[in-house]
Parts: C-alpha cells; sequence; structure tokens
C-alpha cells in the first residue's frame, strides 16, 4: 500500500514542473504536509472521480430507462385525460375523465377485462402445473440433462408471431391438424377460430407451448436449491417420493411459485400478439363476436385502428391499474407466508 | 452412497433398507418412466417447429387438404426464396439483425456500468434508485406506446429502424441481472487494490469490472437478443411492410400481404431460424441463465 502511494507522489512530483499549475495550490499542499504541489490537484482528481463515477456509471441507464419508460409512463395518463385523434396528432384538447367513464360505459371493454381473464386464467394454470412437474421430472440424474432442458426451452425461441401463425393453421377448421387429430377420438370438426371456448382455449394453447419450458426451468433452479438433508429426514420419517414432493418440494418452492404466478399474471394482462395474429385479416377485433379480444388487442384496435389515442391510453392505464393491484396481492400474501414461517 | 445405490432405478419400490438412499431424491437417476414423459414433452415442445418446416416443403394447395402432411414435400426452396423476396423477409431478417444487435450491444455496456455502480459503489439514493428500477421492471409495453408514437411522428422518423431502437436500449431486467451478478461475484478487495495503485474507474471498469462480469454479460447479451429479435407490440406501431422487422414481416404475412399458406410458414421457419441456430449453439448458457435469474430474482 505504501509503495503504491510513493508511486503517486513520485508522478505527482514530476507533474509539478508543468506549467500552468497553480502555486497557490502547490503551497496549500505543502501546508498539509504533502510531498509535492500538484498531489493536490491529482488527490482532488481522485476524490472527484470517487464521487462522480457512480453517477457516470448510472446515468446513461437511467437518462434512456427514464426518457424511453418512465416519461412515457406519465405522458400516457396525461393523454388519457386528453382527446387524441390518430388523424389529427396536433389537435389535443382536456377531456378530463371522459376517456375512462366513456371506457367504463362500454360493453367491449368490460368484454376485453373477461377475456383477458378468462384466458389468463385458461393459460396460467394448466402451464405452471405442467412446469411445475417438468422440472421435478427434469430434476432427477439425467443422459444429457442440458439437451432436455434446452429442447423444453426451444418453444421461448420462437417469437409470438411466428407461433401463432403455425398454431393458427394447425388449428384450421378445414384440414387443420388438430381436428384430424381429433377426429381420430370420434370428435367432430371444431372451429375453433369462432367458437367461443374454442378460441379461448386455441390462443391460450399458444401461451402454454410458448412459457412452460421457461417455467419449468425457473422450478428447476429452485429445486436445486433445496438442501437435500430436508429429503433425507422426510425419508427416516418414513415419507415416500410423493409425500416428499409434497411436503418439502412444494411448501420450499412456495416462494418462486408465488413469483412465477405473478410474472404469468402479468404476462396474461398484456396479451396481445397471440389474438392479434389469431384473428388474422381483422384480428385487432378479436374475432366475429369478439371472442377472443383481451385488453392489450383492445387498446391496439381503438388506438391504431379506431384511431382514438386518448382511449387507448385510457385503456393502458387501466391495466396498469390492474398491474398495480397485483402487485399490492402478491405484497400481502408474500409478508403472510414469510409471518407464517 | 454407493453406486450401485445410486443407480437405484427411480421406479423401484422403496425397500425398507433402501429409504434413505430414496430420500435424496434429487440425486436420483430417472427411471424410464421418467424418460417417457420428458420425451412426451419434447415432442410437444419441438412437434410444432418441425410441422413449420413439413408444411413450408409443400404447397399451399397441399396445405388445404385432409389428411394434413406429415412428411417433407419438395417446395421448400421455393417457398423460403418467395417469403425472402415477395414478403420482404430478406430486408426485415437484415433490419431486425441492426435493431437487437445496436439493443443488445447497448444494453450489456449499460447495464453492467449501472449494475456495478449499484452493487460496488456507494453513492446517495442508490437504494431508492434500484428500488425505482426493480419497481418497474414489469411495466408492460402499452404503457409507453401512445407517447412514443406521437414523439417519432413529430419527428417525422416513422418507419425508420432508430424509433425501435431507441426505446429497446436498456432494460430494467439488465441493470437488475448484473447487479445481481456482481454483488457476489466481484470481490470488493479487487477494487480497493485496485484504487490503491491509483486506477481511475474508468480503468477499474475496463481492467477489473469487465473481466469479473463476462460470463453474465455473455447471457445478459443472449437473453437481451432473444427479446429484442422477438419484440412486437411497438416494432408493429412503429414500422410498416416498408421498413419491417421480421415480427413486423410475419404480422403482414399473418394480415393476408402474401395470401399462401405454405409461403407463410416458410416465413415463420426464416424469422425463428437465427434463435434456433443460437439456442443451437448456446442453449447451455441460455438455459443457464435463466435458471440464474430465476435464484436471484
Amino acid at each position: 500500500m505504501s509503495s503504491s502511494k510513493q508511486a503517486l507522489a513520485h508522478s505527482a512530483t514530476s507533474a509539478d514542473a508543468a506549467p500552468g499549475t497553480p502555486p497557490g495550490a502547490a503551497r496549500g499542499a505543502h501546508g498539509r504536509g504533502a510531498p509535492a504541489g500538484a498531489d493536490s490537484w491529482r488527490s482532488r482528481l481522485y476524490r472527484w472521480d470517487m464521487k462522480a463515477s457512480p453517477y457516470a456509471f448510472v446515468a446513461p441507464f437511467f437518462v434512456l430507462f427514464g426518457a424511453f419508460t418512465l416519461v412515457p409512463l406519465l405522458y400516457t395518463a396525461w393523454y388519457s385525460l386528453h382527446h387524441v385523434q390518430l388523424s389529427a396528432l396536433d389537435h389535443q384538447t382536456w377531456a378530463g375523465l371522459d376517456n375512462y367513464r366513456n371506457l367504463l360505459s362500454s360493453d367491449f371493454f368490460w368484454n376485453a377485462l373477461e377475456n383477458t381473464f378468462t384466458i389468463g386464467l385458461i393459460s396460467t394454470v394448466p402451464q405452471l402445473l405442467a412446469a411445475l412437474g417438468l422440472a421435478h421430472l427434469l430434476n432427477y440424474r439425467l443422459r444429457g440433462s442440458t439437451v432436455w432442458r434446452v429442447v423444453m426451452l426451444t418453444p421461448y425461441a420462437t417469437s409470438v408471431a411466428a407461433a401463432t401463425l403455425v398454431f393458427t393453421l394447425l388449428y384450421s377448421w378445414d384440414g387443420g391438424m388438430v381436428n384430424w387429430i381429433l377426429h381420430f377420438f370420434g370428435v367432430g370438426a371444431v372451429n375453433w377460430r369462432e367458437s367461443d371456448w374454442g378460441s379461448q382455449f386455441a390462443v391460450s394453447s399458444i401461451v402454454i407451448w410458448r412459457w412452460t419450458g421457461y417455467n419449468a426451468l425457473i422450478y428447476l433452479a429452485a429445486m436445486q436449491a433445496i438442501p437435500s438433508d430436508l429429503y433425507e429426514s422426510a425419508a427416516i420419517d418414513g415419507a415416500n417420493r410423493w409425500q416428499q414432493f409434497w411436503h418439502v418440494t412444494i411448501p420450499q418452492l412456495r416462494p418462486t411459485i408465488l413469483f412465477t404466478i405473478v410474472v404469468s399474471t402479468i404476462g396474461a394482462t398484456q396479451l396481445f400478439g397471440e389474438p392479434l395474429l389469431f384473428g388474422g385479416v381483422s384480428g385487432s377485433k378479436g374475432g366475429s363476436e369478439h371472442q377472443y379480444q383481451t385488453l392489450g388487442l383492445y387498446m391496439y384496435d381503438q388506438g391504431w385502428i379506431i384511431g382514438n389515442l386518448g382511449k387507448a391510453s385510457a385503456i393502458a392505464w387501466s391495466m396498469f391499474l390492474i398491474l398495480l393491484l397485483i402487485a399490492a396481492v402478491n405484497l400481502l400474501l408474500t409478508r403472510r407466508l414469510r409471518k407464517s414461517r | 452412497m454407493t453406486t450401485s445405490e445410486l443407480t437405484l432405478p427411480a421406479t423401484k419400490p422403496p425397500r425398507a433398507g433402501r429409504r434413505r438412499v430414496m430420500g435424496a431424491g434429487k440425486q436420483l437417476h430417472a427411471g424410464p418412466v421418467t424418460y417417457v414423459v420428458l420425451t412426451v414433452f419434447a415432442l410437444a415442445s419441438l412437434a410444432p417447429l418441425v410441422w413449420t418446416a413439413i408444411a413450408a416443403s409443400r404447397t399451399a394447395h397441399r396445405l388445404d387438404e385432409t389428411p394434413p402432411p406429415l412428411w417433407f414435400g419438395g417446395n421448400l426452396f421455393k417457398n423460403l426464396e418467395t417469403a425472402w423476396d415477395q414478403a420482404g423477409l430478406g430486408t426485415a431478417m437484415f433490419n431486425s439483425l441492426i435493431v437487437a444487435g445496436t439493443i443488445t450491444v447497448s444494453t450489456v455496456l449499460f447495464s453492467t456500468l449501472a449494475g456495478f455502480a449499484f452493487a460496488k459503489l456507494r453513492f446517495r439514493f442508490s437504494g431508492l434508485l434500484l428500488l425505482l428500477t426493480i419497481g418497474t421492471m414489469m411495466i408492460p409495453p402499452q404503457l409507453a406506446v401512445v407517447p412514443l408514437y406521437l414523439w417519432m411522428s413529430d419527428l417525422g422518423w416513422s418507419n425508420q429502424l432508430q424509433t425501435v431502437i431507441l426505446p429497446g436500449l436498456v432494460t430494467a431486467f439488465g441493470t437488475f441481472f448484473m447487479r445481481q451478478y456482481l454483488v457476489q461475484a466481484l470481490p470488493s478487495e479487487l477494487i480497493e487494490a485496485a484504487r490503491v495503485d491509483g486506477a481511475s474507474s474508468l480503468r477499474i471498469v475496463w481492467h477489473v469490472v469487465f473481466p469479473a462480469a463476462r460470463p453474465a454479460m455473455a447471457v445478459l447479451g443472449l437473453l437481451t437478443f432473444v427479446f429484442a429479435w422477438n419484440d412486437f407490440l411497438w416494432p408493429i406501431i412503429a414500422l410498416n411492410q416498408q421498413n419491417p422487422t421480421v415480427q413486423v414481416a410475419l404480422n403482414s404475412l399473418g394480415t393476408g400481404y402474401v395470401p399462401d399458406q405454405a409461403v407463410i410458414m416458410a416465413g415463420a421457419l426464416l424469422g425463428t431460424l437465427p434463435l434456433l441456430i443460437a439456442f443451437l449453439l448456446f442453449g447451455k448458457q441460455i438455459v443457464g441463465g435463466i435458471m440464474q435469474g430465476a435464484i436471484k430474482g
């Protein structure tokens, strides 16, 4: 340590000869017993560097994040209180709560909210249950364990758009793969695009396909972090595999399960690309009867198809309020979970 | 535990003497049933992708017929060519490469800098700023697109790539991910030692932080690239078929831009291929990154 300080002082001495060093600074440094004048300039630079560099390091992130995420969030709230039309962007007039009132009295809004909830439920629940089972299997000592994991994750590499185009074809009424397979089981052709539950199921299945492997990996990571002596003591108590899974694995995974529920719920709230592309040419309507029009889809439809950006902003903020509600519930549950331990 | 006990098949009923071994559930070898069920899951994961390739190798006419094709036909390259030229997948792939590449470099760089500051440096409001970062990690894109659209039209940027690059340059997830990694992976003594040697903060970042962060930077880069390549909502609002990214081109296909199902499947295949190759090459790292993020997040 001392040798390096020496080195610093040494370089400072040589810098002392440089023209333009304020004499006062040099004297001040001598007064404090420093070996050379420019040392104070150096140490001031050093101290300035220590102080300022953390801000310099976080600045690019916060400037960009602020400009393109936080500021727009607030502006969306502002626009939701205005009449903003796509056809006349410069002409914005104050609307007060008109856009929100308009929403609450619109059947389409409530329909979209209900669809979002239903599709969210039938995509999230089977997905997480399957992921839990899959993670349990992946947790065994497997031949080629990495290969299995990568294979389970490949749907995640497929974009929403690509996956939906493929599934739409698989679900086509006439000559589609799904209906063809079903006919072996004596099930008549289902009109996946037009029927109520059929279309919602089809849209959900795309979500389930894309995310089950991803969630399984998250559960697997949590399972591997469970201390093995918990299993050993359970085994000593005579618990079989199933009981161990139920009484050791599941309770240990509880925070992770809560985490995945929250993340999946947030994902379900903003569901958009799947129903849009599943609907084909008039996708933003979410089917002829709006049977799979989600909130995200409704927002896009109102904003960029109908051209009412003020109303679209109000829908976006309604989604945000729903998410805040979910976050609050999550916080409550987490607290309870901690207390119960 | 002896080796013979370790290889005990998982499906054998536990005998009294073996209970202890059965207990260490996670160390057990998988039995045949496990492999069968896993194979079913694997088929379910891969079948739609394989069938995409099958459909892309057929004609639109054949795809209308029952039963649907179960094996490859001879039209793959013709359909890929049509998708590349007429559906604009060629331009789209090039654009997506620029967009996702720029976003990846920028996200990794700025996330590492900010993550390092949050993990190892002391400064005012650091706790508050970190909380802000975590708290806003899950804000849906819907909350940004209306103002972004209005600003970009004001600037006269509609249909230009910077409209989709700029909003993606950093993510809250990236910063949090790097922070979590560096808290553990970067010993504070290393930074102290560098400071004592008189290194400036910039030198420390270059010679100490970046080398220590490299594995996490690679994983974050992969995850960011996948995310940016597949990003959907804002690109389809900001761009159109004149200058599309891959997802914009696929969206056009879905809304009848080229009404040939075999070509549409060829487009879906083309647009996914780069990521499938990435998964083939770096699958292990991507899996590791997701599992790592899960434990710490």
